[in-house]
């Protein structure tokens, strides 16, 4: 499949999906394209002469001969980029400083905090090798990344304040540049904990689950009452204090809230900016999500992405996380392909210091892939991840996607289908639907911007 | 000036086969699950 054309908020939208070209087309240039193929000249002819004339559809097929001479129209799939055959550099840890939790969200794929294994918290020595580890495994890349995570890591500020201490130091001493996120539930969000993360510049991701109804029903504390409250003080609090940078709110649709654009909203109105809202992960239980469920969820994306620019357009934006799709300067093909870097540029760090390819592999005891100690010690798992990239996965060849969710999530494809090859085809079909949202809303500004 | 279609963006995909692969863009969560940062919504350190 070499282009991708879709009809979304009443337009006509064509992506070149080898070349990442945006094409909005008016009606019998749409029609057409259902019938070309780049050859079949005659076809097109007979297919609209008859509704809109023989002139106009020449007219149509001489554009579109255009497009296509200019490399912008069923253009030929990029090579196979070799910086994919290069051995692995570590990007990026994931530190579990906490598997424990104040709160007990009836989603967590954390099983409440503790992965399935027993709560505890990462000493502080072991935060500090895992920093040393990224460092050493970084080889001449300059940037590492650090997301301090659980559990809840605010649970264990000694660890984040060692680590981040450590890092600052071998930031001096080698040159690397770091950059430190913090996942957090945000009912610990104090003042002096803030005036620490905002000196230290640490990103926050703020979950919130949109309205409170919502919310409190799928994250309450441990005796079962509401967090809503408690999170949204803390998310203001945390917010005010970074001058409204820095942050995103992250929150998670289950079955319960199919109308989750109405929760993005809420958020929204409550004067937050940043904003993000998943789909839960779930195999079992009356919140999972099922494919019964696709038509209500993209009636939400559809609406959302109406709102979105409607709100933009009145002077009143927000940002969603999905719909932030960069046209001109995205990601090189490389990087499309290879994606996440699970369990290979990125892994997960528990708090014994057991290396997992990523924070959702933790407690999958066969993923168990080496310690931040010794190293690696399954050096096959790491080039099975490495090589499971979005033109290794058969039902990813063919899929007009495939430059932008890089095959889609491993954990997922383990989880649902038991094979890194196989993607989790309900993500597929809502990855898909936030993506014509988003082409949708690029094409719309770059219109009224003046287009190409 | 064409009549039936405007490109709004001349992707530029194939260019990045060699340009690319620098290794320096941020880690991106596919499930988008932890830090929201699904490749598609990426942006290049290079430019």
């Amino acid at each position: 499949m070499d282009i991708h054309r879709f009809e979304q908020n009443g337009m006509h939208i064509v992506l070149d999906v080898n070349s990442g070209a945006v094409h909005v087309v008016d009606k019998p240039a749409y029609e057409a394209l259902a019938v070309w193929d780049g050859q079949n000249d005659a076809a097109v002819l007979a297919a609209l002469g008859g509704a809109y004339g023989e002139a106009a559809a020449a007219e149509v097929l001489a554009e579109l001969r255009a497009l296509m001479d200019q490399g912008l129209l069923f253009s030929p799939p990029p090579a196979v980029p070799a910086a994919l055959g290069d051995a692995p550099l570590v990007k990026s840890l994931c530190l579990h400083v906490a598997h424990d939790c104040n709160l007990r969200c009836g989603y967590c794929f954390a099983g409440t905090g503790d992965f399935g294994h027993d709560r505890g918290l990462m000493p502080p020595e072991v935060a500090e090798r895992a920093v040393d580890f990224i460092i050493a495994g970084s080889g001449r890349r300059k940037h590492c990344e650090l997301d301090f995570f659980g559990g809840e890591p605010l649970l264990n500020m000694e660890t984040v304040r060692r680590a981040v201490a450590h890092v600052r130091r071998r930031e001096a001493e080698t040159g690397k540049v770091f950059k430190l996120t913090l996942t957090t539930n945000a009912v610990l969000l104090d003042e002096a904990t803030l005036a620490y993360l905002n000196a230290e510049n640490i990103s926050l991701v703020l979950s919130l689950d949109g309205r409170r109804e919502v919310h409190d029903n799928m994250r309450p504390y441990a005796d079962g009452s509401g967090s809503w409250q408690d999170a949204l003080a803390g998310i203001r609090r945390a917010v005010a204090s970074r001058g409204g940078q820095n942050y995103y709110l992250r929150g998670t649709y289950t079955a319960h809230n199919l109308d989750f654009a109405a929760d993005v909203l809420a958020m929204a109105d409550l004067g937050f900016a940043a904003l993000s809202v998943e789909p839960v992960i779930a195999k079992d239980g009356g919140y999972a999500l099922r494919p019964e469920h696709l038509p209500a969820l993209a009636a939400g994306y559809d609406a959302l992405a109406a709102e979105y620019l409607a709100r933009r357009r009145a002077g009143r934006p927000f940002e969603f996380f999905h719909f932030n799709l960069n046209l001109d300067n995205g990601p090189c093909v490389a990087k499309r392909l290879a994606g996440c870097g699970a369990g290979h540029e990125y892994f997960a760090v528990t708090p014994a210091g057991d290396l997992y390819p990523c924070h959702q592999f933790v407690g999958r005891d066969e993923y168990l892939v080496g310690n931040i100690f010794d190293g690696i010690n399954k050096p096959a798992m790491v080039q099975r991840f490495r090589r499971a990239h979005a033109l290794a996965k058969p039902a990813c060849r063919g899929c007009w996607a495939r430059f932008y969710c890089s095959g889609g999530c491993h954990a997922n494809a383990q989880l649902f289908g038991g094979d890194l090859a196989v993607p989790y085809e309900l993500g597929c079909e809502l990855q898909k639907k936030r993506l014509e949202c988003a082409l949708m809303i690029q094409a719309s500004l770059a219109l009224e911007k003046g287009g190409c | 000036m064409a009549k039936h279609i405007v490109t709004v963006n001349k992707g530029s995909l194939q260019k990045t086969v060699k340009t690319g692969g620098c290794g320096e863009c941020q880690a991106s969560c596919q499930s988008a699950c932890k830090t929201s940062c699904t490749v598609g919504n990426q942006v290049c350190q290079k430019q």
